[in-house]
């Protein structure tokens, strides 16, 4: 698993079964100082999670096991949000919004 | 999952016979400033997705989780057609839009 800050929501109707009412996000990794790290994806968001959250996703087969539905096609999934990321005495949390 | 562009179909008559009836289309990658890159995915249609739709789609062993993929040869599958999406707050993308 990864962080990542949600940064932006997509609409999509039109889905593979399985997949009604699943939010898809767009989520930016992050690196252990709260930095970019690599490009941006969309993931399932298994939680009530939105833009500027600080959360932990999966990717992978293993995104899937976190929808509600879990034979889906889904290969990244938001699984929880961030309440405290402490490495050394920076908390990630913490830090605005990049 | 990454969102790309429907810019074309693959046809093949000669293939792996679990792929036979199966859609084959060319998807060009975008950012998500809706900017395309110089990266093109084959991907079987998983929900009848048209030329030039905007569409996500999701790769590896998570592609075969559909009833049209289902262990079949398959690491890339379009699951969704994006109607819209927005970044912090502003929209980027927008089917509909005249």
């Amino acid at each position: 698993m990864y962080l990542a800050r949600v940064i932006g929501r997509v609409v999509a109707t039109t889905r593979s079964t399985g997949l009604d009412g699943v939010a898809m996000q767009w989520i930016q990794p992050l690196d252990e100082t709260g930095e970019a790290m690599g490009d941006p994806l969309v993931a399932a968001a298994a939680i009530s999670s939105g833009p500027g959250d600080l959360v932990h996703f999966v990717d992978g087969r293993e995104g899937a096991l976190a929808c509600p539905e879990t034979f889906v096609p889904v290969d990244a999934a938001i699984t929880g949000y961030v309440e405290e990321a402490a490495i050394g005495a920076v908390d990630l949390a913490a830090l605005e919004e990049a | 999952m990454l969102i790309g562009k429907v810019v074309g179909s693959v046809v093949a008559t000669r293939k792996d016979e679990k792929l036979e009836n199966r859609k084959l289309l060319l998807v060009q990658v975008h950012d998500l400033w809706n900017k395309p890159k110089d990266q093109y995915v084959v991907a079987v249609d998983g929900v009848g997705a048209g030329m030039e739709e905007m569409v996500l789609y999701a790769t590896g062993s998570s592609a075969r989780q559909t009833s049209l993929t289902e262990n079949r040869p398959c690491d890339a599958v379009v699951m969704a057609i994006v109607d819209s999406w927005d970044l912090g707050g502003a929209n980027v993308y927008e089917k509909w839009a005249s």
